[in-house]
């Protein structure tokens, strides 16, 4: 009779000593502290949680999170897209350059990238200069939040892309167009359809970012209740309070909505490899 | 093996990091932990520079200080929770009483340093946009239809406390004592209020860099402070008819200085706020002095007469005011909804 | 009128010429407006009062130690992700055991994880008023909370998946023939991993840890809401901006921005060097960074 083994045999040492610190660390610094956050939440009364729910500075701060994540993650959709195609595609000058500046809402600090884009847009700012005298205030309104997650969004949706775009095999557009298909008809109809998991992956990622995001946007949000603030603010405020309830209520809830990103990521991932092959 | 020479690189820097952290903390011999309440940032930065020179004349030794700024309900209870302060230096008794309800400082902090424990005074008054283009005179204006009221939240907030005390003060004198009126007037300020800040920066942040609101209900210092800052051209001091005397506190956080044998450092922290070189300081950054004779008098014409009550007289005392109206299910929480 | 020509521009898997300097010109001046302008913002605000103004903010000691404090917990957190990463990489890439998918996507969980619940979830297991927070403190009397330990926690929990997400897929790709092979001529296991395995992944390693590093030093959320912000013990150099931006002297704006150009610079060595590694070690690389 053969012993049911965890994992196939091999000849490799140490196994328990890296997976067993793996699962220890994780559980340590990730696993238990989010088990906690929502046990903390389970200590409300459904009465207490549902005031939360429905409280109108929570709803207000739930739509503007979501509804600027959502609009700043099209808007990198179709900025991701260009990018990447004119990176991938064409050969021009300072291409690597403009290649390597992409990652920069990776590497700059969103404090650092929150204060220069309040300078910019603020009314007396390089930017906000242009538009106030047609009466756009950019910072400190909605559409400030919506510049803020633009710019920390921007590189996913490239940088999804790219490499899918980089390994399309040039002979299916050669033979769309042999069969008469116009540029345009091969790019929607033969292209994009095998961009579309690695959009889709870019797009969550970048919304997933744009939810949770604080330090860029505090600074050119208005932080006004139920019109300018967003959910992590929200927690802040509360935690300022220290009503910790209603700060792990909020933190559950948004938390939650992540899993549920990155549910969604992988279901794509694992739908365009069955599709795609890898992607 | 280039690997391990790597490695060892690695390690190097992070040890010369980590070195240059500790000796970052090693190179004060001493330190103090001064936590307070929001606009008073400009105040003890001038502050801790003149004291850590007062402090090495004294004793020749250095000292590091490190002061904490927020709304100072949020600041009592970040201190109840542990933040490791040393002196607290607080707009209010309340706050402090907070304090010792957690068993941090003894009971009779007031006595410990002259003027029950409070060197400087502030009060309250109006920020309006150049030219008031509203008009506002006085606190009945701030209930106008047309009006928007900036003010942070008195839960967290100890200037905004001062705030409503001094908002309720006037309808109260006005009406001939009707508590009742006072509370729907002040219930009605806060129907015109679009945003509650944590703390006093907050608010004025709000309303000089957001452009939010039609008048800042405004510490004086905070006041003058941004009047200096963006100039006459931009806002201007409206000074009720009535308003409350802001009597600040300082006290010393018995347990953490004597698990850390600070108390020496903290008292003399806390008393050379009193010496005319720091009432001078006061007078400065716009807060008024205990002592009005060390000062400058040119630095004195700063500051409007005005009516000022007392807390004391009016409202009990904090140790009533503060349950009456902030705690928990408060006057506050009943004319207010926060969620 | 030369027809080759014309036949050339209007190959049928290219654009018209003018599309492609549209779409080229479109994507450069996006660039521009939305990341090059900020950047060169934070450098011109900083230099608006003069080099001497900037320069004097690295005087003021509250501004040194936010830097000292800053290393301090990036010499901490990135080798404690870096050991995990490597062990992770390990026990997933090496070995075949079910759950692997599920292990990888719990590792790159924090990234989705918003900043500001990053610290809060740490302030109500270990804050000091909960049991293991007030066993830390009146035990051993550690406080985690409003000190660098829990500033460190939190660094360490948002930069938690950058070094392991870097090796695995790499190591999944190079498969476990090297080490085999190292382990059937009688090399010990810490033998293979030293001379077989790390030279293999020295290139991927070190990506994550410019990355993991970068965002260690920059991270603002996470620590803003657990630092309890004692300026000089528990300020980084993004709360210290914060805490500059929000004074009202003129010359704390300056200073803001001087810090800020720091992180800046800092942001632009770590895009240079990687620029560098994905082009000179594009094959020794994670796919996904491949070269481009």
């Amino acid at each position: 009779m053969t012993r049911i083994r965890f994992r196939e045999p091999s000849i490799i040492p140490g196994f328990r000593l890296t997976f067993g610190f793996t699962i220890l660390y994780l559980f340590l610094i990730v696993i238990v502290p989010i088990v906690g956050l929502y046990m903390k939440t389970f200590e409300l009364d459904w009465p207490s949680f549902w005031r939360i729910l429905t409280g109108s500075r929570f709803q207000a701060a739930l739509k503007l999170s979501f509804g600027a994540s959502l609009l700043a993650a099209l808007f990198n959709v179709v900025i991701g897209l260009l990018i990447a195609w004119v990176i991938v595609r064409y050969r021009f000058f300072a291409r690597r350059l403009v290649d390597a500046i992409i990652d920069l809402p990776f590497a700059l600090p969103t404090a650092v990238a929150g204060i220069a884009l309040t300078a910019l847009y603020v009314p007396q700012g390089w930017i906000g200069r242009l538009f106030s005298p047609y009466g756009i205030t950019i910072a400190y309104t909605p559409l400030g939040i919506w510049i803020a997650l633009v710019f920390i969004g921007l590189p996913f949706v490239v940088r999804t892309v790219q490499p899918v775009l980089e390994d399309f095999n040039a002979e299916v557009e050669e033979a769309a167009a042999t069969l008469g298909a116009s540029r345009l008809t091969t790019i929607v109809r033969v292209i994009l359809p095998a961009l579309l998991p690695a959009i889709l992956t870019g797009f969550s990622l970048a919304f997933a970012r744009a939810v949770g995001e604080y330090g860029s946007v505090i600074f050119i949000a208005g932080n006004i209740p139920r019109q300018t603030e967003i959910l992590p603010l929200l927690i802040v405020f509360r935690l300022e309070e220290r009503d910790y309830a209603a700060a792990s209520a909020i933190a559950a809830i948004m938390l939650t909505v992540s899993f549920l990103i990155l549910l969604l990521v992988n279901l794509i991932q694992s739908w365009s490899n069955r599709r795609f092959g890898n992607v | 093996m280039t690997v391990n020479r790597r490695i060892l690189v690695l390690s190097a820097v992070v040890g010369v990091a980590m070195s240059l952290g500790a000796s970052g903390s090693a190179l004060a011999q001493d330190s103090l932990n001064n936590v307070s309440y929001d606009p008073t940032r400009e105040l003890y930065r001038e502050y801790s520079d003149h004291f850590a020179k007062v402090w090495k004349e004294k004793t020749g030794r250095t000292v590091a200080i490190s002061n904490s700024h927020g709304g100072s309900g949020a600041q009592v209870r970040s201190v109840n929770e542990g933040v490791p302060a040393d002196v607290v230096t607080f707009p209010l008794e309340g706050d402090i009483l907070g304090i010792q309800a957690a068993g941090l400082i003894e009971p009779g902090w007031q006595s410990e340093f002259p003027a029950q424990s409070s060197p400087y005074t502030s009060t309250i008054v109006f920020l309006v946009r150049a030219g008031n283009p509203k008009g506002i005179k006085d606190w009945d204006d701030l209930i106008r239809q047309d009006v928007q009221v900036i003010t942070p939240n008195p839960k967290t907030s100890g200037g905004a406390r001062w705030n409503y005390l001094a908002a309720w003060a006037y309808e109260l004198e006005r009406s001939g004592g009707d508590e009742q009126k006072a509370r729907d007037f002040v219930a009605e300020i806060y129907k015109h209020v679009p945003v509650l800040d944590t703390g006093a920066r907050g608010s004025t942040n709000t309303f000089v860099q957001n452009k939010v609101g039609d008048v800042l209900i405004a510490w004086e210092n905070e006041a003058l402070l941004s009047v200096k800052e963006f100039g006459a051209a931009e806002y201007e001091i409206v000074v009720p008819s009535v308003s409350i005397l802001a009597e600040v506190k300082v006290a010393i956080v018995d347990k953490n200085v004597d698990a850390n044998g600070k108390r020496e450092l903290a008292h003399a922290f806390l008393e050379e706020l009193y010496s005319p070189e720091s009432q001078q300081i006061f007078a400065r950054n716009f807060y008024r002095p205990l002592y009005p004779d060390q000062v400058d008098p040119e630095a004195l014409k700063a500051f409007p007469e005005l009516k000022l009550v007392k807390v004391g007289d009016v409202f009990g005392g904090w140790e009533k005011a503060q349950p009456t109206h902030f705690d928990e299910g408060g006057v506050f929480d009943q004319i207010y909804s926060n969620d | 009128m030369s027809k080759g020509v014309f036949k050339k521009s209007v190959s049928p898997v290219t654009e018209p010429p003018a599309v492609r300097y549209l779409l080229i010109g479109l994507s450069i001046l996006v660039l521009a407006v939305f990341l090059v302008l900020p950047l060169v913002t934070v450098f011109v605000q900083a230099l608006q009062m003069g080099l001497w103004q900037a320069l004097a903010t690295f005087s003021d000691p509250d501004a040194i130690s936010a830097i000292l404090l800053t290393l301090l917990v990036a010499a901490i957190a990135v080798p404690c992700n870096l050991v995990f990463g490597i062990a992770a990489a390990w026990a997933i890439a090496k070995y075949r055991f079910p759950g692997r998918s599920f292990l990888i996507t719990l590792i790159d969980l924090p990234f989705s994880v918003s900043p500001v619940v990053a610290g809060l979830v740490y302030i109500l297991l270990l804050g000091p008023f909960t049991p293991v927070g007030a066993w830390f403190l009146q035990d051993f009397g550690v406080r985690i909370i409003f000190a660098v330990p829990g500033i460190v926690l939190a660094t360490i929990f948002v930069t938690f998946p950058f070094i392991a997400r870097e090796l695995i897929p790499l190591m999944q790709d190079q498969g476990t023939g090297d080490e085999e092979a190292a382990l059937s001529l009688g090399a010990s296991g810490w033998q293979t991993f030293w001379h077989v395995t790390l030279p293999n992944v020295k290139w991927a390693l070190l990506y994550g840890v410019l990355l993991c590093n970068a965002r260690a030093m920059g991270e603002f959320g996470a620590v803003a809401v657990i630092s309890g912000k004692l300026r000089g013990e528990t300020v980084t150099m993004p709360l210290q901006i914060e805490l500059y931006y929000q004074e009202f002297r003129a010359l704390a704006q300056v200073s803001a921005f001087s810090l800020a150009a720091v992180l800046a610079g800092l942001a632009l060595v770590t895009l240079v060097l990687k620029s560098w590694l994905e082009w000179r070690y594009a094959d020794q690389l994670a796919a996904g960074n491949r070269g481009h």
